[in-house]
């Protein structure tokens, strides 16, 4: 499969290749507008985790039988795969659940060792309850506190608030990538320069950015960056923390069993290096393989046309949405990504979702785990779009001609 | 107003539209209730949308109650919940057929299934409540 770079973008062979998209739902055609939540899978993953399962299926690493090589040989294909598609290493992908356990693992093995009482925790105020609560739970622990930086009306950090957070009582920095509410980009390459100026370990969490724009681990220069396959193509339940080397190798196990050991005796064990110290247990080989087959079938594609596709849906949408009357945008900065969060005055998020699924299009509604954020804005919910490759300006029409009816329905 | 009379409006209605209409109207023409009456204490769990109930068993052995929400849709549900339930006795309460009444009306699971928007807590508490005072 080849998308070439200069046609203009292939819309309907795209959606051609995700067979979820092509059903009816409540009698409608489907506008899946919920992408930050989980985005579809296009075939070419759906085949490789079915063909996986029904040619190669074995338990990786242990025994020697033909199956057990095969599947050992994929699963850490697929490793290669993403340390390609990231440029990282192989050793620094560090397979996970997704990107919540990959900041659990950072917070209880690297930070959790070196916190001390009265240090802080720098995070920013558009984080998600999965980039927040792991470092409360370790700070409550150890008497340190989590301090969020300012965010402006238009929804993008205030970076000299962030900065003005930075002292030596700073032992960690973990940051928001691309915002699940808003659809802001941080600047984490900033940040990261200020942080490592000082000598501060910053956390990037990517689960939001990696389906969207390029990420180069090595470049960037974070000490961690997290995702989850299932908001980029692949299946639910995998992903990965990226680790430089250098500190995975110094951090304990987090979780013990087996495939994480080099020794064991009653006297003491011994650990394997990273990653394997930090993947205990049998591990989701369907999942690596499945995020593979992702990676592959979105660098075909190509990150920069799904990221211009999206930019003009956006840039589409953005007026049409404010022409619907009492209509309020949350999250306007400039250079965001494709997330369209936003109030219906005198309606409840709730309301308009039902109403938007009546007419075939499927939304998130309510704080989207980011309390902080609604409570900055004085709301308790947003009704919010948010794109993939396969959607259109069609996507918009329907959603546009949804939402009048919500206006009609909830304020006649 | 009883679930024949309700099933037999909701079938006159034609498409989901004119249902989700008529259903915001009957919400609101119900009575919100008091600041005062919205407190931790009559607040019924729910996550997206909110959801308060009063009342309970009157000297007449009858029970009655009132309900709110910050959603129309839901407060709608209330208001066809209440005319369910608002003058039975607990023993008729625990009887009814409450999610067969709704599904007879022909509203889409969306907004009666999901047990996020508080409302099949709503119906979870009235019960409890009637079971709590037959005794």
């Amino acid at each position: 499969m080849s998308y070439g770079l200069d046609s203009s973008y292939p819309l309907e062979r795209i959606r051609a290749d995700f067979p979820i998209l092509a059903q009816m739902v409540r009698g409608k055609r489907l506008a899946y507008l919920d992408n930050a939540a989980t985005t579809q899978k296009p075939r070419a993953v759906i085949e490789a985790i079915s063909r996986y399962y029904e040619t190669s299926n074995a338990n990786v690493h242990r025994a020697v039988h033909e199956l057990a090589e095969r599947a050992t040989t994929q699963y850490e294909g697929a490793r290669d795969r993403i340390a390609r598609f990231f440029n990282a290493q192989r050793e620094e992908v560090v397979f996970t659940r997704g990107s919540t356990e990959a900041i659990n693992l950072v917070a209880y093995s690297f930070l959790r060792p070196l916190l001390k009482a009265g240090d802080e925790i720098l995070v920013t105020g558009m984080e998600h309850h999965s980039n927040i609560v792991p470092w409360q739970l370790v700070a409550a622990e150890r008497g340190a506190s989590v301090l969020a930086a300012p965010v402006l009306d238009d929804g993008s950090l205030d970076f000299e608030g962030w900065k003005k957070l930075l002292s030596e009582r700073t032992r960690f920095i973990a940051v928001v990538h691309v915002s699940n509410t808003l659809g802001t980009v941080n600047p984490v390459a900033e940040i990261i320069r200020e942080a490592q100026a000082r000598g501060i370990p910053v956390l990037v969490d990517g689960a939001q950015a990696v389906a969207h724009l390029p990420v180069d681990f090595a470049a960037l220069g974070a000490d961690f960056y997290t995702l989850s396959a299932h908001k980029l193509y692949g299946p639910t339940g995998f992903g990965c923390l990226l680790g430089r080397r250098e500190r995975l190798e110094a951090m304990p196990p987090w979780h013990g069993g087996g495939d994480m050991i080099k020794t064991v005796s009653f006297a003491g064990s011994t650990w394997a290096e990273p990653p394997y110290r930090f993947e205990a247990g049998t591990p989701d080989m369907a999942g690596a393989i499945g995020l593979a087959a992702a990676l592959d079938y979105v660098e075909a594609l190509g990150l920069e046309q799904i990221a211009a596709q999206e930019h003009r849906v956006l840039e589409y949408a953005t007026p049409r949405l404010r022409e619907i009357p009492g209509l309020r945008l949350i999250g306007t900065a400039t250079g965001k990504g494709g997330i369209l969060s936003f109030v219906l005055e005198g309606a409840h998020a709730q309301d308009v979702g039902s109403i938007l699924d009546m007419e075939g299009v499927a939304v998130r509604t309510g704080h989207h785990c980011t309390m902080p954020l609604m409570a900055r804005y004085g709301v308790s919910a947003t009704t919010r779009a948010s794109l993939a490759c396969y959607n259109g300006e069609d996507d918009i029409d329907q959603l546009v001609a949804a939402l009048h009816k919500a206006v009609r329905l909830l304020r006649s | 107003m009883d679930i024949d009379e309700l099933a037999e409006t909701f079938e006159l209605l034609g498409d989901w539209e004119e249902r989700y209409s008529y259903l915001i109207d009957l919400g609101r023409k119900l009575p919100a209730l008091a600041e005062a009456e919205r407190n931790e204490e009559t607040k019924v769990r729910g996550c997206m949308s909110q959801v308060w109930l009063v009342g309970g068993l009157e000297s007449d052995g009858r029970m009655r109650f009132n309900g709110d929400s910050d959603s129309s849709l839901v407060k709608g549900l209330i208001a066809l919940l209440m005319a369910l339930v608002n003058g039975k006795t607990p023993g008729e309460i625990l009887a009814l057929d409450i999610a067969g009444s709704f599904q007879r009306l022909g509203l889409e699971s969306n907004i009666t299934v999901n047990r996020r928007n508080g409302f099949y807590s709503m119906v979870e508490r009235i019960r409890a409540l009637a079971a709590a005072v037959r005794r």
